[in-house]
C-alpha cells in the first residue's frame, strides 16, 4: 500500500517529554514516524515530524484531535497537515 | 526530510500567526432547471437543491480543514441570477417568498450567505428586473443570508444610468428598513461583473457557467504584510518580487484545496480568486501592507502607486501559481471591514475622493463605506455612477457597496458588528448632481482603441 504522509509541526517552549508524549500517542494509533527534525526559529522551538499513516487505526480527524489534546496539556501549538500542502506551496 | 524545517515552519506560521486562510469556498449552482409554472413546486425544487449541495459543501470543507490544517472560513452558495428564473412569476410577493425560501435553505444547510438574488441589467431592464429592484428593500429586510447584486454596465454594452438611478433610491429605502442601514451590506452594484466571483455580497452563478462550479477565494493580507515588514529597505522591483513569491505560495494552497474539495463533492473546479481580502483582525489589513511599504497612513500621496504595485504583484504571483485564476482577483479595500482603512478615515488621511482614486488601480471599488443617512438618492446614484465609469472606461470590474446610515452624520462612528466592522461615516459632497442624473439613459460603450 502507498504511503500516506502527514507532517506534524510542534511550536512552543522546549521541555522534557515532547517527543516521548507525541511518539507514544502515535504508536497507540499505529502510526510510523519516518523522520524528525527540530530547530530554534525566532525564539520558538520548532519540531517537524514526518509520519506515515497508511496503517493507522483511525482517521486524520482523530489523529489531529489526539495531538491537539497533547498540545493543550503541554502548552504547545501542534499542527497536523497532509504533505500535499507543502508540495504545492514549496515546490513547482 | 523532503522539506526543510524553515519551509515547514513558514507554512505553519502563515496559518497560525499571520491569518492565512481560505476565505471562502463558494459553490455555484444552476437553478434554471428548478423552474416550474407551479410556484410551490418551483420553491421546493430550489430549496432541495440548495440544501443538498450546501450540506455536502459544508461537510466536505470541514474534512479539508482537518486534512490540511488550514481554516476554511466561509462556505457559501451562488445561484443563477434570480430574475432569469422569475420571469413567469413576476409578482412582488413571489420575490419575497422566493428570497425567504432561499434564506431558510441556507440556514438548513449551514451556509452563511447565498448570492445571486439579482439581475444583469447592463443594457436595459425587463419588467421583472425593474420589479426586483423595487422589491429589494423588502427582500434585504426580511432575510438574513440572501445577497443581491446588479450588473449595471459592461465595457461592451455601456452603462445603464436608469438602473443606477433606481439603485440610489432602493438603497435609501433599504437603509431605512434595516437596523443601521445594514441591509445595504448585502447588496453590490457592479460593472463588468465576473460570472464566477466567489466573494459576497456580489457572487452569482453566471448564465455561462456549468451546472455546478466550485470557486475558492484565498486570503492573506497578514502574510503579505509580514513579508513586506521584513523587507523595509528594498526598492520597488525587489518588493514586487517578494510579494509575487509569497502570493504564489498562498495561491497554490488555495488551488490544492479547491481542486480536492471539488472532486469530493463531485463538481467541476472553477476558479481561485486571488484577491487579498481584509478582516477586522489585527494585522489582517491591506491598509497595513501599504503602511509597511512606508506610507504613514493609507490615503497619503503615494498610496495609489503603492496599491498599483501591490495588485500587480499579487496578480503575477497568482497567475504563475494557478491556471484557474478568475473572479475578481485584485485587492479589496473595504473601509469598515479593514481596521487600517477605518483608522485612516478616522485620522482624516483618507476621504471618499481619494478612495475612488485608489479603486482605479485595484478592484473592487467602493466597498463597505458608510455615508450620512440624509444623503440624497441622486447623490448616492452619482457616487455609484462615478465609480462604475472607472470600470467601464478601463475595461475592469468595479463595484459599490455603500450604506447610508439612518440618523448618522459625517464623522460619527457606526458599528455594524462582527465581520462587518466599524467605521466613521464618510463625508459626501454637498453639491448636487440632480439635474445631470435626471437625464438617465445609457452611457454608450466606449472605444477600446485610442487608450490614452
Amino acid at each position: 500500500m502507498k504511503k500516506e504522509i502527514l507532517f506534524i509541526t510542534v511550536i512552543g517552549k522546549d521541555r522534557k517529554g515532547i517527543v516521548a508524549n507525541i511518539s507514544n500517542c502515535l504508536y497507540k494509533m499505529n502510526i510510523n514516524i519516518e523522520d524528525i527534525t527540530q530547530k530554534i526559529v525566532r525564539n520558538y522551538f520548532v519540531m517537524a515530524m514526518l509520519v506515515d499513516i497508511k496503517d493507522a487505526n483511525c482517521s486524520i480527524e482523530k489523529i489531529s484531535e489526539q495531538l491537539q489534546k497533547i498540545g493543550k496539556e503541554m502548552e504547545l501549538i501542534i499542527q497536523v497537515q497532509h504533505e500535499n500542502i507543502f508540495k504545492m506551496m514549496h515546490r513547482i | 526530510m523532503p522539506f526543510s524545517i524553515d519551509e515547514i515552519y513558514e507554512t505553519a506560521r502563515m496559518i497560525l500567526f499571520e491569518k492565512l486562510d481560505i476565505r471562502t469556498t463558494t459553490l455555484g449552482i444552476n437553478i434554471k432547471d428548478c423552474v416550474s409554472s407551479n410556484f410551490g413546486t418551483f420553491q421546493k425544487n430550489i430549496y432541495r437543491k440548495i440544501v443538498k449541495m450546501g450540506k455536502s459543501l459544508v461537510e466536505n470543507a470541514k474534512q479539508m480543514e482537518i486534512k490540511y490544517g488550514i481554516p476554511i472560513v466561509n462556505k457559501r452558495i451562488s445561484i443563477t441570477p434570480i430574475t432569469l428564473v422569475m420571469e413567469i412569476h413576476s409578482k412582488p410577493d413571489k420575490f419575497i417568498k422566493m428570497a425567504q425560501t432561499i434564506d431558510s435553505a441556507a440556514k438548513e444547510a449551514g451556509i452563511d450567505f447565498v448570492g445571486g438574488f439579482g439581475a444583469l441589467v447592463q443594457k436595459g431592464m425587463t419588467k421583472t428586473e425593474k420589479l426586483l429592484i423595487d422589491c429589494l428593500p423588502d427582500v434585504l429586510a426580511s432575510t438574513e443570508r440572501v445577497c443581491s447584486f446588479l450588473n449595471a454596465g459592461t465595457t461592451s454594452s455601456g452603462m445603464n444610468l436608469d438602473a443606477i438611478n433606481l439603485t440610489g433610491k432602493m438603497l435609501l429605502e433599504t437603509a431605512n428598513k434595516t437596523s443601521k442601514g445594514m441591509g445595504c451590506c448585502k447588496f453590490v452594484v457592479f460593472v463588468n461583473a465576473p460570472e464566477d466571483n466567489p466573494f459576497m455580497a456580489g457572487a452569482f452563478h453566471g448564465p455561462g457557467e456549468p451546472e455546478f462550479s466550485l470557486n475558492i477565494g484565498i486570503s492573506g493580507p497578514g502574510v503579505v504584510r509580514s513579508v513586506v515588514e521584513k523587507n523595509r529597505d528594498c526598492d520597488l522591483t525587489e518588493l514586487s518580487e517578494i510579494i509575487k513569491k509569497t502570493v504564489f505560495k498562498i495561491t497554490r494552497a488555495g488551488q490544492l484545496i479547491g481542486k480536492e474539495l471539488a472532486k469530493r463533492i463531485k463538481v467541476p473546479f472553477g476558479i481561485v480568486d486571488i484577491s487579498l481580502a481584509s478582516t477586522i483582525a489585527p494585522g489582517d489589513s491591506v491598509a497595513k501592507i501599504i503602511e509597511a511599504f512606508g506610507i504613514e497612513k493609507i490615503g497619503a500621496p503615494g498610496s495609489t502607486l503603492a496599491i498599483a504595485l501591490l495588485v500587480d504583484a499579487v496578480k503575477k504571483g497568482g497567475a504563475m501559481a494557478s491556471s484557474n485564476v478568475g473572479g475578481l482577483s485584485g485587492t479589496f479595500i473595504p473601509v469598515s471591514e479593514d481596521a487600517g482603512m477605518a483608522d485612516a478615515v478616522r485620522k482624516k488621511a483618507l476621504n471618499l475622493e481619494k478612495l475612488e482614486a485608489l479603486t482605479a488601480v485595484c478592484s473592487v471599488g467602493l466597498d463597505m463605506i458608510a455615508i450620512p443617512g440624509n444623503t440624497p438618492a441622486e447623490t448616492i446614484s452619482a457616487i455609484i455612477a462615478d465609480e462604475l465609469a472607472i470600470g467601464i472606461i478601463n475595461n475592469k470590474t468595479t463595484a459599490v457597496r455603500i450604506i447610508p446610515v439612518p440618523g448618522k452624520k459625517a464623522g460619527e462612528t457606526v458599528n455594524f458588528g462582527g465581520l462587518f466592522g466599524k467605521m466613521p461615516v464618510m463625508a459626501v459632497s454637498k453639491f448636487s448632481s440632480k439635474s445631470f442624473m435626471k437625464r438617465g439613459g445609457r452611457l454608450p460603450s466606449p472605444v477600446t482603441s485610442l487608450r490614452n
